[in-house]
């Protein structure tokens, strides 16, 4: 009896130190994989910061960010349109676009049979796979003219813009929502109903609050997508480098105006072009930060 | 007061899960002021026969009732019943505590708050009173603003049991409430029980047949004696009758410990 148990202890181990060595290993890979998506990040930051600083120190940062003046011909690169631009169409865009992801993904989750779920949620995520050129169509050819007729003007413009990247935006939050309020365990929505609350009392006080780090996720993302989102913008916003003046005024975005210009950008001009890069990344990453901050202090109120 | 009111009556009730037939003509009355234990083997209905006392099934998709179910005489499957007063009269208990990610106190103030209170001072008396109640106030008094999700399974439940006290229900459903705890806990809840027991009425879902034992005034056994058939209401009778006399053979069997 002894002796049996002295023998299984060693061979126990022998198998843990195999173990271990199969653990190691494994950690090591994780590790490396981890390492390649933050290398991928820290190289493309610093390609594009090696390619688009020189322009910064030629034409002053502060006149760069501060000026509307764009005629790069003539050395004059004033940004600040641009970035007015893309700021302005990403939040209309995820004002228009997160209430009705999270709405859609409460109705998939919370109250939709699970008949109607399993066609509509497909579908939802079928949306999120369509391509941005084919939304620039629906913009061009349902969107806009709309926009045209109900506030004057071309159409093209932000309100378009808006509008086409909030329907583009959509599907990325409300797939991802979903998940994260499908994810909040049931316990909580029959612990919530045994007290008397009613389904609308449960879903905002205990399954939104449950799911909200899932939720927040998903903003970010779909504004990430609306951030750095080129094809169906360039095809509705009419694409004039000033600030709009009103909705439905021609702008441009920094992920426009790049793909306009570099075919033909050489010298300082492309040099410029990285540079608007840049402040697209940092524009980026300050909306991520934004919105967990946000989200962070909601929290802790 | 009067042990013989039923607080509960139910009649000839059958329950379908889609295409599953569960429960089979049942009939029960569950008595004011005092527990009611049900009893039976895994799988045999007992679970589900609770949740259809606050219309917890509704919550399935695809579930169907058939019969009768009263609660003070008046029928709670009718057309106008509004689910949510009615469950807030007929609380729930968990297997699993299911505190929600949120603090003590908030976890105590959720029903009160959705039912409208929302003065400081009232809120903090009903969380102190629904805590001590619970047998957790002394526990916990020190730490009502940490995480609810921080304590041990056994004060969870007893949070549980806090905070489905806090709205101040008529009848305590209690869905094997000691099955994921510890045995001190265990003694605490059923402890709690004892006490609850003079202003509640208590129907408890156990497998644990000392514990039906203990706690329960009243005892109801429930077998599907075949896998494919629905469960049926197999006797009911006083628990220390039940326990030392029981009618039917079957009844015996089980309590004897010859399956299940």
């Amino acid at each position: 009896m002894l002796a049996g148990a002295r023998a299984a202890s060693i061979s126990q181990s022998e198998l843990e130190n195999h173990d271990v060595i199969k653990e190691r290993v494994l950690h090591g890979l994780l590790f490396a994989s981890a390492c390649v998506a933050v290398l991928g990040l820290v190289l493309i930051f610093a390609f594009v910061a090696v390619r688009g600083v020189p322009i910064f120190a030629k034409a002053g940062v502060v006149q760069m960010l501060s000026s509307t003046d764009w005629s790069p011909m003539d050395g004059r690169f004033g940004i600040l349109s641009f970035i007015v631009g893309s700021f302005a169409v990403t939040v209309g865009a995820l004002l228009l676009g997160a209430p009705l992801a999270v709405g859609a993904a409460i109705f998939l989750s919370e109250i939709a049979s699970p008949r109607v779920r399993s066609i509509v949620k497909p579908a939802v995520e079928l949306l999120a796979g369509i391509p941005s050129v084919v939304y620039g169509f629906f913009g061009v050819i349902v969107v806009v003219p709309q926009v045209r007729a109900l506030l004057g003007g071309s159409g093209f413009g932000l309100v378009s813009g808006c509008i086409v990247l909030a329907v583009m935006i959509v599907p990325t939050i409300a797939a991802i929502s979903e998940d994260a309020i499908s994810s909040v365990p049931r316990g909580f929505r029959e612990g919530s109903a045994a007290m008397g609350a009613t389904q609308w009392q449960t879903i905002k006080n205990v399954v939104l609050p449950a799911a909200r780090t899932g939720i927040v996720d998903a903003v970010v993302l779909g504004m990430g997508r609306a951030v750095g989102e080129t094809m169906a913008v360039l095809m509705v916003l009419g694409n004039a480098p000033v600030i709009p003046r009103g909705p439905s005024d021609p702008a441009s975005t920094l992920t426009s105006i790049i793909i306009l210009d570099m075919p033909y950008a050489s010298g300082d001009h492309q040099t410029a072009l990285f540079g608007i890069g840049l402040v697209l990344l940092l524009l980026s990453m300050s909306f991520v930060a934004a919105i967990r901050i946000l989200s962070r202090s909601r929290k802790a109120r | 007061m009067n042990g013989d009111t039923f607080k509960i009556n139910v009649e000839h009730l059958d329950f379908h899960y889609g295409d599953f037939f569960a429960l089979e003509d049942i009939s029960v009355g569950i008595r004011q002021y005092a527990t009611t234990a049900f009893i039976g083997p895994s799988g045999c209905g007992k679970s589900t026969f609770l949740r259809c006392l606050n219309r917890m099934n509704d919550l399935i998709p695809e579930t169907k009732v058939e019969g009768k179910i009263t609660l003070d005489g008046n029928d709670i499957y009718a057309p106008d019943v509004d689910t949510a007063s009615l469950r807030r009269r007929v609380g729930m208990i968990f297997q699993a505590p299911n505190p929600f990610p949120m603090s003590i106190y908030d976890n105590v103030a959720y029903g009160p708050r959705i039912h409208g209170t929302t003065n400081k001072a009232q809120l903090d008396e009903i969380v102190e009173k629904s805590l001590t109640r619970a047998a957790l106030w002394k526990e916990v008094s020190g730490k009502l603003n940490t995480s609810g999700l921080a304590l041990s399974g056994g004060q969870q439940q007893r949070l549980c049991i806090a905070r489905v006290i806090a709205v101040d229900p008529e009848v305590l459903l209690m869905d094997e409430p000691c099955s994921a705890i510890d045995p001190t806990s265990i003694q605490k809840i059923e402890d709690l029980m004892d006490e609850l027991k003079s202003k509640y009425t208590i129907v408890i879902v156990t497998h644990n047949m000392q514990q039906a034992a203990r706690v329960s005034d009243w005892t109801a056994f429930f077998l599907a004696e075949h896998a494919d058939r629905p469960a049926k209401l197999i006797e009911y009778d006083k628990t220390d009758t039940m326990f030392t006399n029981p009618s039917d053979k079957r009844t015996e069997d089980y309590i004897t410990g010859r399956f299940g």
